[in-house]
């Protein structure tokens, strides 16, 4: 895409985003999808720009989600410093499990995190403050700027797109910095990065954290729309589940986790209506279930994206334009 | 003496005796992960769904064809093999040339889909399995009660393990096969069927994973998500152990299993976590794992 159109069409998409409760969307689902798109754009910074995979962004989505969630509910606190405290939450986890996982690269740096979250799992599991199984319910919304009153499901949809935008502002600043050159450096060649004087561990640790506090604050916005924190935002199927946004929209593409998040909620709400429908028109007694199965359609889906299409939608649509422009550029 | 620090021996020692078991299926899912990431530079997530199709064939071999558990300890580990090669063949081969990171992320998405099909048809409730009738029952040693069928796991799993090391570190396969982990152009450049030794030892390693969940079905609940937490496990003793070596991951899977069960009698809060924290330990005084050395 040419620099020149990326900011009309982002201001375009806020608009269209901005326009979508009077087009009849459901409110609460363009929400969720905003949250996830945050939560896919922090996680593209590394997997997308710093070449890291992180198996346990669940746990800063889901940390977060707590942290913000307890605030609100128990400490009474206003919304604004709510958020705050979930992102403080994910950038000390993100401080924390990141100074470990950096020690070891490649492969062994995705079990590490992977095992990590799962630790936090557990200990969410068993520690009084998140309910347990049943998750921290009923958390309220509280008021903006201590004005306007977010339990109206409009007021709270400009708030959340508001976050957004800052959210995607800083990703979108982050990687089009100096600081983020240096973290591509890393991601194409980091004995090369290294050699060139930078200290690549300090630079993948300052990344990591970041794109913690950014999930963070992608959980704690998800609490204030629906309300609850619940421990499968921090089960590695999340984690799972991010890594397949950012893949089938196109890893290290600015748009494409947004797509993928969109699609990969959409498709986790429409799975069971699909099976039904498919259930109907063959006959077949299994596909009934298919809403049961959710993982089924998501890990072919997985497969799928992994043998044929590694670039993603934002991705593949990039290479083409790339290649229109080529063929123009040729003399006839 | 009946206690020791305020347990009852007899307890003690059963908890004992049950991270060792534990300890056996992290060795032999670990040994596996080892092995395949050793030729193939992947690490097989679909490690834990493997070892629970593995339980699950020998329920099915029992349940609906009246096969016993001594065939399907065979049936269950050659099918799950078998499909462990094919998915080799027609999709691993594919990524090879790639970012490893892909590997991984094709047999996640593997994983995602072999659990979702089995739980479209069991749900997510356990199936019955019961102990094979010559290993019910158990044995009175005086000091305590052993299980017959965990004493058989343990048993079991270690001698697939040291057969496997013996395999890999004294037969001539074993040296082809090191061979082609150390440099495997030069391996085919000597006339070796490389790729073929590929799929081989893929289907090996999957094979391990089924026979490891096949030894699991009497003692753990047979359910389609039985793998998906244990994997994790193994991949933190992955990470303390390393993977260079395979006594190495042995040994590992074993110890940390034991310190599993301790932790089970003096601190039962932290039995689920303790392997992790070990995890954490280890990195920050050993980075490269205990008997790794980094790449």
């Amino acid at each position: 895409m040419k620099r020149s159109l990326e900011i009309p069409i982002y201001i375009g998409l806020v608009v269209l985003v901005a326009l979508l409760p009077w087009l009849g969307a459901y409110p609460v689902f363009v929400m969720k999808v905003m949250c996830f798109a945050l939560f896919a754009c922090a996680f593209n910074l590394l997997i997308g720009f710093t070449g890291l995979l992180s198996f346990g962004h669940a746990a800063f989505l889901g940390g977060a989600a707590y942290a913000t969630g307890h605030a609100l509910k128990l400490w009474g606190v206003p919304m604004e410093l709510g958020l705050l405290i979930g992102v403080a939450a994910g950038a000390a986890l993100g401080f924390v499990m990141g100074s470990l996982a950096i020690r070891r690269s490649g492969i062994y740096f995705s079990m590490i995190t992977l095992a990590l979250a799962q630790m936090l799992y557990f200990f969410f599991l068993q520690a009084p403050f998140t309910g347990g199984e049943d998750g921290l319910q009923s958390v309220p919304r509280g008021k903006f700027l201590g004005m306007i009153d977010l339990e109206s499901d409009l007021a709270l949809y400009y708030v959340v797109l508001g976050i957004f935008v800052i959210g995607f502002s800083i990703i979108y600043r982050t990687v089009h910095s100096p600081f983020g050159q240096v973290l591509k450096a890393i991601r194409e060649n980091e004995p090369r990065a290294t050699s060139l004087g930078y200290d690549t561990a300090r630079f993948k640790l300052l990344a990591f954290v970041l794109s913690a506090a950014l999930a963070g604050l992608a959980g704690s916005t998800k609490t204030l729309v629906l309300g609850f924190a619940t421990l499968s935002d921090a089960h590695w199927s999340t984690s799972g589940l991010v890594i397949l946004m950012v893949l089938v929209g196109g890893m290290g593409t600015m748009l494409g986790p947004i797509l993928g998040a969109f699609v990969v909620v959409a498709l986790e709400n429409k799975v069971g209506d699909i099976g039904m429908f498919l259930g109907r028109v063959t006959g077949i007694e299994w596909f009934n279930g298919l809403g049961e199965a959710v993982t089924i359609v998501i890990g072919l889906i997985f497969v799928v994206c992994v043998m044929a299409f590694r670039r993603g939608v934002v991705g593949e649509l990039n290479a083409w334009w790339s290649r229109r422009q080529a063929l123009r550029a040729k003399p006839a | 003496m009946t206690e020791l620090f305020g347990i009852p021996i007899p307890a003690f020692l059963s908890q004992l005796l049950l991270g060792l078991v534990n300890g056996s299926f992290y060795a032999i899912l670990s040994l596996g992960l080892a092995v395949i990431f050793g030729l193939l530079n992947v690490i097989n997530f679909n490690h834990g769904a493997l070892y629970m199709m593995g339980a699950i064939f020998a329920w099915m071999g029992l349940t609906y064809f009246n096969i016993n558990y001594w065939v399907m300890l065979i049936v269950a580990p050659v099918l799950v093999g078998i499909f462990g090669m094919i998915t080799e063949r027609l999709l691993l081969r594919h990524l090879y040339k790639l970012d490893h990171l892909y590997g991984l992320l094709l047999t996640f998405g593997l994983t995602l889909l072999i659990e979702g099909f089995f739980r479209s048809f069991y749900g997510v409730s356990g199936l019955p399995y019961q102990v094979p009738e010559a290993l019910s029952g158990a044995t009175n040693l005086g000091f305590m009660t052993l299980p017959n069928y965990r004493a058989w796991v343990v048993l079991a799993s270690l001698v697939v393990c040291m057969g496997t090391w013996f395999v890999i570190e004294r037969t001539k396969l074993g040296a082809l096969l090191r061979a082609g982990t150390e440099n495997a152009k030069l391996t085919e450049a000597f006339g070796v069927n490389v790729p073929l030794m590929v799929t081989l030892t893929y289907g090996f390693g999957t094979a391990l994973a089924g026979f490891a969940g096949v030894l699991a079905a009497p003692i753990l609940q047979v359910q389609p998500l039985m793998g998906s937490n244990l994997i994790i496990v193994v991949f933190a003793v992955v990470v303390i152990g390393g993977m260079g070596s395979i006594l190495g991951s042995i040994v590992t899977g074993l110890g940390l299993g034991v310190i599993e069960g301790l932790t089970r009698v003096f601190y039962p809060e932290a039995s689920a976590t303790v392997v992790f924290l070990l995890m954490v330990v280890v990195l920050l005084l050993r980075p490269a794992g205990l008997f790794g050395k980094e790449k």
